[in-house]
């Protein structure tokens, strides 16, 4: 971490802790709960320094009781309070999801607009390091499904900590979930991509604009969050043998930016979806769906292709998870099928 | 209700494998883990090495595993949690397919699905989950079918003391308590919920004092003692086996190790870490045993070994086995 002089590098977890900070520091209503948020620093640094910084008061540690916080949260929140409740796994939502879907989604509806729950909820999201089924899901097109909740899952500090600022002066409920594997945790083999030069000053990066990470004209690759380097190696590799890729980083799904995704298609007329969710009901068949519904005015040179964990629990053993998370090589190999194929007239 | 000797040395040998189980863990987990073989700037990569992703040990907290699982038969229910290791081999567990299974195995209890917070061994009796809170609805449902089933079958749910603040910990308490249901729910109190203290997050000192809630009774073994833990766990299986109904027993032990492996406990205190191991309830066993001329110094020794072997073989067997073919991972979604 160099000196202020703007070129400041921060790891995701560093970026997403200073943008609480800075926003704790502005307006007293907000604070933080969660398991082990405290003294822990969070189990992936996303709470790290604040204990020391804003005192127990504003950075509670909780017990483990996932309804009765994430609810107090919600009720904290109806009250004028913008609590931040941290779920260490997003796994562990199970246990919470009433105070959610039932509540935290849809009191602001019922209410006609009366009742507003500015919560943000951040939690850890994928796999790859065999934490097995319970520990190493993404989840979020579940969230995203129910309406109510803005789902923000970043790939890079400069958008974590862009995203957190927006995330907790938003009126409404926000899902904010990022990967393990981006956070640049000491004990993680890490993407370094994600570890970006982040601005000390506050800054926000509204939600519904995807970013072109890398520009291209043969096949758009849509994806988020740790994927966006997986996609990036590949588009590498992929430029070596002739393909041009280009990529886009949702940076949101709910609202998502539907109009990126048809500008890029439109311009490459292919399209890979690459996700680390499951399959079926989900995120790919969202942004396939998008393009479906504009095949009137988009021209496919080949029909959309999708990438995911492929409808099974994320298994344990490595060559079994290796096997189901989408990897370099495979987006690879469906960017070569997708240029190599066509759409029948 | 007084243990017998041959009770007595079950449970030291028991406690012995487990020990040396986690301790071989110790090791076996870091393999791999540490520079130079990954990127630049990490402590360790918890994804590498023969046993990858998160570990916690029950390093500790035997006395009890192996207090409570001296009562129980094969076609008793044990369901533990994220922190399995001491119960599933205290329940019989075979230790080499668990072994294989934490190695990712296909001679694993699931052919490498499953992993060390998701071990099944259905033939004992044996599940878990990485899910705090997790373990006590599943045990009154066994429980419950024991019941309908007419048979005289007792279930268990441990849980951590942390996880008893959790929304299951009172309906399980309540409908444990309704119902009459065979269930004994055993919680261990090592103090911590990873970093958080248990009097930080918990109304009351006691969780066995929870029961009167739900006209449960309660029973708290204040020290980390295997006989007292067996007397406890004695009478409330025995209760529940007997139409009774559930008991809630709550131990205070300890966790020698950190939370999982890697955690550099920067929240506990040191004096706390070093002065535990004092309170090891193995080598206070042993001198029990030989006090009490159960076993003799040659005795203990042979003990030793064969707990050593035991523990050794297990780890030769799951490091010696193949892994799982790629394909697998599609299989067993549904049966
Ligand atoms: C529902 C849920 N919330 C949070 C966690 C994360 N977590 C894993 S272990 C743990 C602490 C458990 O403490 P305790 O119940 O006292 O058991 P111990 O680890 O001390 O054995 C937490 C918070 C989880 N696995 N599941």
């Amino acid at each position: 971490m160099a000196a202020s002089n703007g070129q400041r590098t921060l790891t995701m977890a560093q970026a997403i802790s200073e943008a609480m900070a800075s926003e704790m520091e502005r307006d007293e209503s907000v604070f933080v709960m969660g398991e082990d948020i405290g003294s822990y620093g969070g189990i992936f640094g996303a709470t790290a320094g604040l204990l020391d910084r804003f005192g127990p008061e504003r950075v509670i540690d909780t017990p483990i009781s996932e309804a009765g916080f994430i609810g107090t949260a919600l009720g904290a929140a109806a009250e004028g309070m913008r609590p931040i409740a941290e779920l260490m796994f997003v796994d562990f939502f199970g246990v919470a999801m009433d105070q959610i879907y039932n509540h935290l989604a849809k009191n602001t509806y019922m209410s006609n607009g009366n009742v507003r729950l500015p919560v943000v909820i951040p939690t850890a999201i994928g796999g790859g390091y065999s934490d097995g089924a319970q520990h190493s899901q993404c989840l979020y097109a579940t969230f995203a499904h129910v309406p109510g909740l803005k789902v923000v899952v970043p790939s890079n500090a400069y958008d974590a900590k862009g995203l957190m600022i927006e995330a907790i002066r938003d009126d409404n409920p926000v899902l904010y979930l990022f990967h393990k594997g981006i956070m640049g945790l000491a004990w993680m083999s890490y993407f370094e991509g994600a570890t970006t030069q982040v601005p000390e000053e506050s800054y926000t990066v509204p939600f519904g604009q995807a970013r072109v990470v890398r520009p291209g004209s043969d096949v758009t690759i849509v994806t988020l969050s740790q994927m966006v380097h997986k996609a990036q190696l590949a588009a590498e590799d992929l430029a070596g043998r002739g393909v041009s890729a280009e990529i886009l980083d949702l940076r949101t799904l709910v609202p998502l930016d539907r109009d990126a995704v048809l500008t890029s298609v439109a311009k490459t007329r292919r399209l890979l979806i690459a996700d680390e969710d499951y399959l079926s009901f989900g995120l790919s068949g969202e942004i396939a769906a998008i393009v479906a519904e504009h095949l009137d005015t988009l021209h496919m040179e080949a029909p959309v292709r999708r990438l995911a964990v492929p409808d099974v629990p994320i298994p344990y053993s490595r060559p079994l998870e290796q096997a189901v998370i989408p990897q370099v090589t495979d987006i690879v190999a469906a960017v070569e099928e997708l240029v190599g194929s066509r759409v029948t007239a | 209700m007084r243990c017998t000797p041959e009770e007595a040395l079950w449970m030291y040998e028991t406690m012995l494998v487990i020990r040396k189980y986690e301790e071989t863990m110790v090791k076996v987990y870091m393999e791999g883990k540490l520079p130079p073989h990954i990127q630049k700037g990490l402590a360790f990569d918890i994804g590498s090495g023969p046993v990858p992703g998160e570990m916690h040990l029950a390093a500790g907290q035997e006395p009890v595993a192996v207090g409570v699982c001296v009562h129980l038969r094969d076609d008793d229910t044990v369901v533990g949690t994220h922190r399995p290791h001491h119960f599933a081999i205290a329940k019989k567990v075979p230790l080499q397919a668990m072994t294989a299974e934490i190695f990712g195995k296909a001679t694993g209890l699931s052919r490498g699905k499953g992993g060390h917070m998701h071990l099944f061994d259905p033939a004992h009796k044996f599940s878990c989950s990485g899910i705090e809170g997790a373990s006590m609805p599943p045990a009154c449902g066994a429980a419950l079918a024991g019941k309908k089933l007419g048979r005289d079958s007792v279930a268990v749910a441990v849980l951590g003391e942390g996880a008893a603040n959790q929304g299951t910990f009172h309906e399980s308490l309540n409908l444990a308590g309704v119902w009459q249901l065979p269930v004994v729910f055993v919680v261990e109190d090592n103090g911590w919920a990873i970093s958080v203290k248990k009097e930080t997050a918990t109304a009351v000192t006691s969780n066995a004092a929870r029961g009167a809630a739900y006209g449960i009774p309660g029973v708290d073994v204040a020290e980390n003692d295997p006989l007292a833990v067996y007397e406890a766990a004695g009478e409330a299986i025995e209760r529940a086996r007997t139409g009774g109904g559930p008991t809630i027993i709550e131990v205070k032990t300890h966790r020698l190790l950190g939370h999982f492996q890697g955690d550099g406990e920067v929240y506990r205190p040191k004096e706390e870490v070093s002065g535990l191991r004092e309170l090891d309830a193995i080598p206070a066993m042993a001198a029990r045993l030989r006090g009490e001329s159960i076993a003799d110094d040659d005795l203990l020794s042979e003990i030793d070994e064969r707990a050593e072997r035991t523990v050794a073989a297990a780890y030769e067997f799951a490091r010696t086995s193949p892994l799982p073919e790629p394909a697998e991972a599609l299989e067993h979604v549904f049966v």
